[in-house]
């Protein structure tokens, strides 16, 4: 993930990540936690390569949670949740996006970096095979 | 203290050497040779014995520089520093008093220049009062008008006498080895006005005695006027040009690289040299021969040169280059070993010079606590019962020094200042502190560090110092000029860059727009 240039289409491999939102009393919970967002300071992001990056990205996994059984991981970042468009929220609209008392589950798509190596890997395996 | 050892005294040896600038510059001129070699010449002769330095080529010759302008014509004085012994240093000083017919002639420029500055101030008063002698009865009377010139020229006159005093009646600091451009000048441009006055005078006024009286008064209040303006020609040449810094000098002792910038106005080589001087002597920490060397266990090491014997065939051409090559890695192999042998003993010393500062500042504190100042209205309590001595500083700093004085050695040989030292200063030096009521510390505060080389100059002696440069010392000072000021055993090398030129801009901020916010970095849990 090199610095992205505004305006150019953003490329990625992701990986789709499905949650079923478990209930606690009165909440549904996903078990994770996000950073960032568009009114953020990206320098802080200790899970971002590139440090100008606002895109949000998950922070804590709680363990035994919904999202670690789902194999979402620390520190992927979330480009899409449920078709909605996840790279350029706002913090809050983040929040809302996921936390929405109507959905019992959410589909994201998650990029990470072992994701794009992996394909690299295999990439450069593959026309000696 | 510790007078026995290699260092034993410094002598000082004052010749005040002159130069003209008249008789100099035809002089100079006769001569095809360049500056260096003049110089070099000059430096030549102060190597020779003590008796010849007082006569060497700069010194004898008279001049005739002005008693007004003693503060700028310099020539630099004869001293030089050798290690000598004590009879050496008696018989040097019996030939400083041979040298005192040399003493008259150091203020015969001086004198020559008062007596033209004298000149130029009484001629008015001449122009006023000859007239007067000589054809009284023929002169027309002159009232109101003359009356208001003669006060205004008294005043003048009194004006021009008190300035003269002010600026240029001072006691030369220096001595140059050329004169000065803007001095001769001024005095040349005196010379001239005054002459040419005069000449005006005769031809006009004496000649067909003028009856004109009021026109004679108003020629002379004239005169006073231009000598007024003469004077402030010589206050901007000489003393404000130099006030505003355009150049900074970098100045670096060659033996220990120490180092100093300063910043001075436009000034002239020699002019410069004389400045850098006057703060070496307060700014540079004194320079001791002692602390320079390597310990010599590692210089010998480094100095035994490897011989390295080609066995087998080889070119003779790449004999030498192989030979040389294969030494020098040699010896880069052995100067890995010695750079630790150096690390280690520095650590040494290091740790031996504070333990015995430690040692020193305990015996100091100590011997402090043994006197107290004496106050007058206790002498009533004590008296009948414990009679104490009253002492005076001296005896004082007598009776402390004592159990100071072995740690006190102990410490100036391990910083090798024993030669600054002697036993006899030092208790000069602790009886001035208890004098003044200085704790220990201030009394320590002068051999702790290094001080300045004024601190242990005898001022009764000049100082020889040789400047050394590719350029006339008269000309002025430019990017890129290097000189040099030369002494026996070290000099000092001063590199002359100009100030940047500065482009200062504005930016108006207004103190309502100072305005902050948090830094957002949330993080939510979902």
């Amino acid at each position: 993930m090199s610095h992205h240039i505004p305006g150019q289409p953003v490329t990625a491999v992701v990986q789709r990540v499905e949650i079923q939102k478990l209930r606690q009393g009165d909440n549904l919970i996903l078990g994770f936690s996000i950073g960032g967002g568009i009114d953020q300071e990206p320098e802080h992001n200790p899970f971002s390569e590139d440090k100008t990056d606002k895109g949000i990205y998950v922070t804590r996994i709680t363990p035994g949670g919904p999202a670690e059984k789902a194999d979402l991981r620390i520190g992927d970042k979330i480009m899409q949740v449920n078709g909605w468009d996840m790279t350029v929220v706002t913090h809050d609209q983040a929040r809302k996006r996921l936390t929405n008392k109507k959905e019992g589950v959410v589909r994201l798509l998650v990029t990470r970096k072992s994701l794009e190596e992996a394909v690299k890997h295999s990439m450069g395996n593959g026309p000696k095979q | 203290m510790d007078n026995e050892s290699t260092y034993s005294g410094y002598s000082y040896k004052s010749s005040h050497s002159r130069s003209s600038r008249k008789h100099r510059e035809r002089r100079d001129r006769h001569r095809s040779k360049t500056r260096d070699i003049n110089i070099r010449g000059d430096k030549s002769v102060t190597i020779q014995a003590p008796g010849e330095l007082l006569l060497d080529a700069e010194s004898t010759r008279g001049d005739d520089r002005d008693d007004n302008w003693g503060e700028t014509t310099t020539v630099v004085t004869g001293t030089s520093v050798d290690s000598i012994s004590n009879e050496d240093l008696t018989r040097v000083s019996k030939d400083l008093e041979d040298s005192l017919p040399l003493e008259c002639r150091r203020y015969f420029g001086p004198a020559l220049g008062a007596v033209l500055g004298f000149f130029a101030l009484v001629t008015p008063l001449a122009f006023l009062a000859l007239p007067q002698l000589l054809w009284r009865d023929t002169l027309e009377p002159c009232g109101t008008p003359c009356e208001g010139l003669y006060i205004s020229l008294a005043f003048k006159l009194l004006i021009l006498l008190i300035s003269t005093w002010a600026l240029f009646l001072r006691p030369p600091k220096a001595t140059l080895p050329r004169f000065f451009i803007f001095r001769c000048l001024l005095l040349a441009l005196v010379f001239l006005f005054v002459a040419s006055y005069w000449l005006f005078y005769g031809v006009r006024v004496l000649e067909p005695r003028e009856t004109d009286y009021r026109g004679i008064v108003g020629y002379a209040a004239s005169l006073v006027d231009a000598l007024l303006f003469i004077q402030y020609l010589a206050l901007v040449l000489l003393e404000v040009r130099h006030l505003q810094p355009a150049f900074s000098l970098k100045v670096v002792r060659t033996t220990d690289g120490t180092s100093r910038f300063y910043n001075v106005g436009y000034l002239s080589i020699q002019r410069a040299a004389v400045w850098v001087l006057d703060q070496y002597y307060s700014d540079f920490p004194v320079y001791n021969p002692a602390l320079l060397n390597l310990p010599k266990s590692i210089l010998s090491k480094k100095m035994s040169a490897f011989k390295i014997y080609n066995l087998g065939e080889e070119n003779s051409t790449n004999n030498s280059t192989g030979q040389s090559t294969t030494m020098v890695a040699a010896a880069a192999c052995r100067r890995d070993n010695s750079h630790n042998e150096y690390y280690y003993e520095e650590a040494e010393v290091e740790r031996r010079v504070r333990k015995r500062k430690a040692r020193l500042v305990v015996a100091v504190e100590e011997a402090f606590t043994h006197i107290k100042r004496h106050q007058d209205d206790e002498a009533a309590a004590s008296s009948p019962k414990h009679p104490r001595e009253v002492m005076d500083p001296r005896e004082a700093a007598q009776a402390i020094f004592a159990p100071m004085a072995r740690a006190m050695q102990k410490y100036l040989r391990a910083t090798r200042q024993q030669s600054y030292h002697s036993m006899e200063s030092i208790i000069n030096h602790l009886q001035f502190c208890i004098t003044h009521n200085m704790t220990p510390k201030a009394f320590l505060e002068r051999y702790l560090s290094p001080g300045p080389t004024l601190q242990y100059l005898d001022n009764s002696r000049g100082r020889q110092w040789t400047l050394v440069s590719e350029e006339p010392v008269t000309a002025a000072l430019r990017q890129g000029q290097v000189f040099s000021l030369r002494r026996l055993d070290f000099s000092l090398v001063i590199t002359v860059t100009p100030l940047p030129f500065l482009r200062v801009g504005e930016e108006f901020i207004d103190p309502k727009s100072h305005k902050f916010v948090m830094k957002l970095q949330s993080e939510t849990s979902v």
